[in-house]
Parts: C-alpha cells; structure tokens; sequence
C-alpha cells in the first residue's frame, strides 16, 4: 500500500436500534483497487453497515476514510469527502433528465452564485461518466423513464461525477438481467481499479465472478473474511448458508 | 401559593381541551401520516349534537350525558365517509390530503351556517356543572373539572383500546409498519376505517365538551385545529403518551406565560417553544422508532 | 430521438413559450387592462395582482420546492403593516401620532414604530422583515429535517400565532381594525385617480419582474436542484449537498414576494388587518396555484388572480354558493388535478405534449433508507410538471 492510496478502515462498528443490535462490533479494511463484496443472510446488517458509513445510521466505534473519521459528520459532509453509495431501489431524480441527474451529482462544490445561472455546457466529467455507463444516447430522458438496469448504471454514473473514491454499492445487480449483470460487474472492475469498491449483494454468481475479496456478515458480526475460495471453505459460512435457497444462487 | 395552584388548574383545564381534540388527530396522524383539517368541523359537528340534544330533551343533565356517545357516533361517521370517499385516495400524498380536507372543512362550515345560522348558539350546562367546586386550595369551576374527567376518560379508553383488543393491536401493527402489517394478513383498508371512525369520533367528544366553555358557532373548529396540530407534532407520532405529555405541557405553558403577559403573546411564545422544542428531538416527544427511522 | 430531444435541449430549449407568456402577460396587464376596465375594476384586479405575486412565490416553495406553506399570510401581512406604518405616520406628518393611538392609547408612538418614518427603511424592510423571519423559521426547522407535514403544520401555527399576535396589540397594531384610512402614498394623493391607476402599473410590472426572476431560477442549475430536493430531499445528501440550504433560499424568497405583495396592497386596497393574514386567507393563497398548476411558470399567479376574480363576482351575489365552490375546488383540484388545470391545458406544444406522455411514468415508490424519515414521499402524478415545462399555463 503506497502512502496515498485509499482506503476504508473499520474498528468495532456497532448500531444499535432502540435496544436493537443492527452491527455488533464490525471490523475490516477494504483497500483502493479492492473489490470488496459483502454478503450475508437477510438482517445481517449489511444495509445497515453501509448507512452507517454514510452517515445516515448513528454508530459507535470508527469508520476511518485515509485519516478522516467519518462517525459523528452529517450525511452530506461525508459525500464531499469523496464517500458516495447506491441505494437498493434505484434513486435517481425521476423529473430530471439522466444529464441533469448527472449534471447534480457533479455539481456539490459548485459556488452558491453559479447554481442561480442556467447550464451553459456540458462539464467533460458528466459526458465522460455518460460514456463510462453506456447513457449518453439517453441523455435527455427523463431519468424515472430509463429501465430498472439503466437506474442503477446512472446512479453509478452519479458516483463517478461526484468523484466518489470509496463506492459503496447496495444490491447494484438486483432485477437484472444475466447479460446487464456481466455488464455491470465489468462497469465495477473497470472503475474500481483506481476507486475504493464495496458491494452489498445477494447474488452469488455475482459475487464469485467479480469479486476480489468478500466478508461475510451473521447477525451483525463478521462471520468470515477472506477471498472467494476461501469463504466458500468455511464451515462457519457453509453453516449459515445451508439450505438458504435464497441466497445459494 | 394560591396563585400558583390556579396556574396549574387553568394549566390542566385548557391541557385537557387541547387533548380531547388532540387525541383523535393523533390516532389519524399516526396510523396513516393524514393529516386532517376537517377534524375541527367533526368537533363542531359535535358540538352542535350537544346543540340538537338539548333542543329535544329538556332536562340539561340527561342531554349532556347523550350527547357525549351521540357526538362521537356523528363525528365517526362523518370521519368513515371522508375516509371513504377521499382520504384513501390520497393515501401516498399526505400533503395534498392536507388541502383536500380544509376544503371539505370550508363545504361543513358553510353547511352549518345554512343549517342552524351564522351567530352562535349556546348549550345550557347541567346545574351540576355551573358552580364551582372547592379542592380545598383553589375553586375549579365543575365545568373544567367535567372535561378534565372526560379527557383523562378518553384516554384511558383508548389506551385499553389500543392494549387489550384485537382491533387495538392491528392498529399498532399498521403504525409501526404498514407495509409488514398487510403481508402478514391485516386488512390494513378496515383497520384504516375503524381508525378514522374512533379519531373522529373522539372529535365529537370534543365538540360536546366544548360546549360548557362557550358558545357554539360555525367556526368552532378553527379555533381549536390549530393547537391540536400543534400539540400532534411536539407530542411525536405514534403514541398516545406524547399527546398527552403535549397537551399538559403546553397547556401549562400557555397558562404561564399568560400569568405574567397577555394571553395572545402567550400564544406566540408557545409557538416559539415548539419550534425549540423542534430542534432538540425533530421526532417530537415520542416516536415509534423503527429499523428505517434512522 | 436523440437528436430532436437533443436539440430540444439545445441553448434556447423551450423559451418561446415563455417569452410568448410574458408578452402575453404584459400585453394584457399594461394595455388591455387599463384600456377596457374602470377605475375601480382596475384597482381591483390590482388587488388580484398582488395576490398573483404572492402565488408566485408559493408556486415556487411548494410547486417547485415541495414546501407547503400554510403562513405565507405572515409574510404578505408583515410588509403590509411595514408600509401602513409608514403610511399612517407620513399622513400624521412629522413627528406626528396616527389618529387611531390617540383614540385607544396613550397618543405616544411606540418606539418600534418610529424607524418607519423613513420611506427607505420602509421599503427595505417590506424585503428584508419577512426574508429575516422566513429565514429564522426556515433554517430552524429545515436544519432539524422537519419537514412535510410538520413544516406545513408549522407555518399554519405561525399564521394564527401572527393574527392572534395583531388581534391583541390594539393600541400600536390597530387590532382588529387593522390600519386603514391612508391618504397619500410617497407624497401621491390616494384620491387622485391617476395615482391610483399608477400604483396599478406599479403593482403589474412588479408580477411580471417576479415572474422573471422565477423563470430564471427554473431554468437555472438551482431551479434543478429544487426538484431533487422536493422529490428525493435524503437523496441529495448523499451527493454531498445540505438540502435545507436550497430549501431555505426558495422559502425566503416566497416570504419575500409575499412581504412585497403586502405592501402593494395596503395602498390599493386601503386597509390591512389580520383578516388578510391570518390561517385562513393564508390557505385560500394556495388554492390559485393548485388550479394554475403549482410547478408551472404563469400558472400560480394565473390561477390565484382567476380564482379572486370570480370569489369577487360569485360571492357578492351569492355569498354562500362562493364558501360551497371554494371547498369543493379544493378537494376536486387538489384530489383529481394535481398539477391543475396546466395538465389538460391545450396551449402546450402538442408534439412536445406527446413526447413528455410517452416518457412519463409515475414516480416509483420511495426508497426504504433513503426516504424512510420524509413524512412527504414524493407525490405521484407529476409527470405532467416536469422539469422543462415553463412554458405550461
């Protein structure tokens, strides 16, 4: 690891709803070009690990992006730092155009004066990001008129124009096709070679064709960590996934 | 000392007006994110059965005591037909529900000023409510004491309500997760229904008790939604705690502030304090907290 | 496909048919008004002016920016009683008290009071009063994420604390009477025709130039922004923006349309008293939006000066018929066309018309984390208002 690469840094990450344990003391440190999956069964806590990242789940314990702390900063404040996610239902801008979606993302560090002007043109980090997800031939629809896999590639876009260097995905394959999920899992190895990548998914297939190393969360706490080949060996995992059909792919 | 405790009794009584029409709001409020404007007109609706009451049975004790269950049967059925008929149309645009039911409100109070006249009407109180009753610090007039009873009666009805019966425990369940509730079998449609025919029910209850403090007009409602509302948001939704909670604190507060300003800056900083109150818990005193309420 | 919509979005992507409107607008209101109406019809549409502005405003925080605003009454009636202040002490002349303190006060002029002799200080705080306290309230309870319903209930609650506010200040406030009985304006007679006719131009010219204001913030990249945030306000957190910030510039401005509308009105009209500003005239301010179309351009102060217009006529006849049709407007319009009469409105392009319709879809519902503590998911059937149409009403 050279001195500026990335990285995500978790010590003893706990959520807790009303009494609750949503995350039970996660651990775990994902590193730039990192191809991180994360799966379990339902309730694990994924989802919840990722709103906790991002902010949006009061945590204890640390969540370190390079030597910022992100516990305890406001949801957009983590964003600016460059830590950007998707959502399991697609949420793009369904009124705006997939261009104005993108155009938004990009726009967070824009002076406040700026933003009372119209576009004049199209910043190359949208166009760019436009190409990298395969939008630009729809660029003005309206983004609520793109279908289920499009959404999710545009949200992916708004990452990339956002400057996103950690990408925490939630179930970024869900609803799609065979062929839009090799699509998307090249889309994620191409922009994840220089990026900070975290995916939350349910789809094994997926996961063994794509990913470079994988956690496994049980009720809040990291079952297992490792490579793909060696997740699959662990009978702790094997335990927990036996006879989930759901979740077997 | 004496000064204090006609403080806390003009507290508790103008608490326990805010509550009865609070009480019913918080059901609706809290169980479908509705937001109803028309439940004033429901406690006017009330107050004027009190109003008809009267005009057929004479004696004012026995026409109180009718009114108090005829005044909740005309609130929920007015509550039921608006569900029916509107509300659960709009059930994904709470704000618009908002709009909607203020126009139903301007239709029911142009209806009661063609049914029964613009000025206002007055309900003769029982002669058992018209003095006063000595608590051995202060006096409370019996009126106040009256609605007091029924207030903390309504409450304890509702709790047991919501506690003990099986429609009580759906209704929970549709609060704390629409969506779970209905996969996992409740008719969240009848639940809805019975939800809105108690809430506006206890309206009427409210419209009936109001009646003792002054005379019924058209425009009784509006007088009151205001505060209820009020009282809804800083008492959080969900739970019958925080509108009473609300209610007695803002009651109280209100009495307070009028002791040593005039009643209507009092009103502007209860506001101010509910906006305070706001920015310290956003969810209001109590909200039922699930997994996605981060 | 691409290269119309393409082309379609190109530089000047749908101004003709707003500058169309404006020409239209100021055609109607600067020529035609005046040439074909009383002077007294023509003070009167000036009052239904200044409710347009205020629709304006409203059109903009709850069309565009998904705030339902129960109080705008507060802001039109603070910069009323700024410039009635004014008014009544430039009357009384200086160092002078208005006739109503000496009737039912003391006959000394609250010291509050006494900035307001200054026509500058008047006019900048017809502006500045209702921005700072929409400003307060705005980033008050925006910061804290309250929002939906509780704004709404909020900003109804600080309409009838206002009133109520006024109601009990007789003696400096006039109470219930309100201030009336101005008699000149900036050293203009109030009695002389001419002057009144001017404050109508006054009045129409200041529409239109809220009117282009708001164009250009539908256009711009925050007009943009609005949507987002009204439709997926936790969404744009997560891009690294703060949502009450862009919330609270829109809420400001609407305050301070109100605020200026106010006082416009107390000249034409005569009288401002907490019946204009109150819980319930704050509410019947959106009802023209709602039929106008609450996101389109035009359509809020279309509608809001159509709807005065006919409570005018139809109440003076028949004064119960016009509550009747005034609540039943509010459940068929808000219940059955919500983005109003915009959306079966037949000026619009229809070729432009079929390609939204193609491209609409509802809304889909809410995500769980992203929208879980909203109390206001996004509301369906909106695909009609959609991010370019300016040019709709």
């Amino acid at each position: 690891m050279t001195m500026d690469a990335d990285y995500l840094e978790l010590a003893d990450v706990r959520v807790v709803f009303d009494g609750f344990v949503a995350v039970d003391g996660v651990s775990m440190t994902v590193l730039q070009g990192d191809l991180r999956f994360l799966i379990g069964p339902n309730g694990a806590g994924k989802t919840t690990l990722v709103d906790a990242i991002t902010g949006l789940a009061p945590a204890t314990g640390s969540v370190r992006f390079g030597r910022t702390e992100l516990i305890g900063k406001k949801v957009h404040r983590i964003a600016r730092l460059g830590v950007g996610r998707t959502f399991q239902t697609a949420s793009v801008f369904e009124e705006l155009t997939v261009l104005q979606n993108l155009d938004i993302a990009a726009g967070a560090g824009r002076p406040a004066l700026s933003l009372l002007r119209r576009r004049s043109s199209v910043p190359p980090a949208v166009e760019e990001a436009m190409d990298t997800v395969g939008l630009t031939s729809q660029r003005d629809r309206q983004a609520g008129a793109l279908a289920h896999g499009q959404k999710q590639w545009l949200e992916i876009g708004m990452l990339l124009v956002q400057n996103a260097r950690v990408l925490l995905l939630d179930e970024p394959v869900a609803g799609m096709s065979a062929e839009e999920r090799v699509q998307t899992g090249e889309l994620l190895r191409r922009i994840g070679a220089e990026r900070t990548v975290v995916v939350v998914e349910h789809d094994m297939d997926f996961m063994r064709s794509f990913a470079t190393s994988v956690t496994v969360l049980h009720a809040g706490k990291v079952l297992s960590a490792g490579t793909v080949a060696q997740v699959q060996a662990d009978p702790k995992v094997q335990e927990v996934y036996l006879g989930r059909a759901e979740v077997t792919g | 000392m004496q000064a204090l405790f006609s403080q806390l009794v003009a507290g508790l009584s103008l608490g326990s007006v805010l509550l009865l029409a609070a009480l019913g709001l918080a059901l609706t409020f809290g169980q479908m994110g509705v937001i109803n404007m028309a439940h004033g007109e429901f406690m006017m609706a009330g107050a004027y059965t009190a109003f008809v009451a009267q005009g057929l049975i004479a004696d004012a004790g026995t026409s109180l005591l009718l009114a108090i269950p005829l005044g909740f049967l005309v609130g929920g059925v007015m509550g039921v037909v608006l569900e029916a008929t509107l509300i659960r149309r709009m059930y994904h645009r709470p704000l618009d529900t908002l709009l909607v039911t203020w126009g139903v409100s301007l239709i029911l109070q142009q209806a009661a000023r063609d049914i029964f006249g613009a000025p206002n009407v007055d309900v003769r109180a029982p002669s058992w409510l018209s003095g006063s009753v000595n608590i051995g610090v202060t006096h409370v007039p019996a009126a106040r004491l009256f609605i007091l009873v029924l207030a903390v009666g309504a409450v304890v009805g509702l709790s047991l309500l919501l506690k003990m019966t099986a429609l009580g425990r759906r209704i929970r369940g549709v609060v704390q997760n629409r969506d779970l509730a209905e996969t996992v079998g409740i008719s969240t449609r009848s639940t809805d229904r019975l939800t809105f025919f108690i809430g506006s029910g206890l309206a009427g209850i409210a419209g009936v008790a109001l009646t003792l403090l002054g005379s019924t007009g058209p425009t009784l409602g509006t007088s009151y939604i205001v505060d209820a509302f009020l009282v809804v948001v800083a008492g959080g939704i969900g739970q019958i705690k925080g509108a009473v909670i609300a209610a007695f604190g803002l009651g109280l507060l209100q009495a307070t502030f009028e002791y040593s300003t005039t009643a209507s800056v009092a009103k502007v900083m209860v506001f101010v304090v509910v906006v305070v109150f706001l920015q310290i818990r956003p969810q209001g005193i109590f909200s039922v907290r699930t997994r996605s309420l981060a | 496909m691409t290269d119309t919509s393409a082309q379609i979005s190109g530089k000047n992507k749908r101004s003709y048919p707003s500058f169309l409107g404006f020409a239209l607008g100021a055609v109607a209101l600067l020529v035609v008004a005046p040439a074909v109406l009383s002077d007294f019809r023509l003070s009167l549409l000036g009052r239904f002016v200044c409710y347009g502005i205020v629709a304006v405003g409203i059109g903009l925080a709850w069309g565009r920016g998904g705030m339902l605003t129960l109080g705008q009454g507060v802001f039109f009636g603070l910069g009323g009683y700024v410039m009635a202040i004014h008014l009544k002490l430039a009357d009384a002349g200086p160092s002078g008290v208005p006739d109503f303190m000496r009737l039912y006060g003391s006959g000394r002029l609250p010291i509050w009071w006494e900035p307001f002799r200054s026509p500058v200080v008047t006019l900048l705080g017809v502006v500045l009063i209702p921005s700072l306290v929409a400003f307060g309230l705005g980033a008050a309870i925006f910061r804290r994420r309250v929002r939906g319903a509780y704004f709404a209930i909020l900003s109804q609650a600080l309409a009838a604390a206002f009133a109520i506010l006024l109601i009990g200040q007789q003696t400096t406030t006039g109470g219930t009477n309100g201030l009336n009985g101005f008699r000149s304006f900036f050293g203009f007679n109030l009695f002389d025709p001419v002057n009144k006719r001017m404050l109508f131009f006054i009045a129409a010219v200041t529409l239109l130039v809220m009117l282009a204001i708001v164009w250009q913030l539908y256009r711009s990249r925050y007009g943009e922004l609005l949507i987002a945030v009204r439709d997926q306000e936790e969404r744009i957190r997560f891009l690294g923006y703060d949502p009450a910030n862009i919330k609270v510039v829109a809420y400001v401005l609407a305050a301070a349309m109100a605020g200026i509308a106010g006082a416009l009105f107390v000249p034409i009209v005569g009288i401002i008293s907490p019946a204009s500003v109150g819980v319930v005239p704050s509410i019947a301010f959106l009802i023209g939006v709602a039929i106008g179309g609450r996101a389109t351009l035009f359509g809020p102060a279309l509608g809001a000066i159509v709807v005065a217009w006919a409570q005018t006529t139809l109440s003076e006849s028949f004064p119960s018929f016009w509550s009747y049709f005034q609540g039943a407007l509010f459940v068929l319009v808000i219940a059955f066309l919500p983005a109003g009469l915009s959306s079966v409105n037949l000026l619009r392009n229809p070729l432009r018309r079929a390609g939204d319709l193609t491209e609409s879809f509802p809304p889909s519902p809410p995500t769980r984390s992203a929208d879980a503590v909203s109390l206001a998911p996004p509301e369906p059937g909106f695909s009609e208002v959609s991010a370019g149409s300016e040019g709709g009403g």
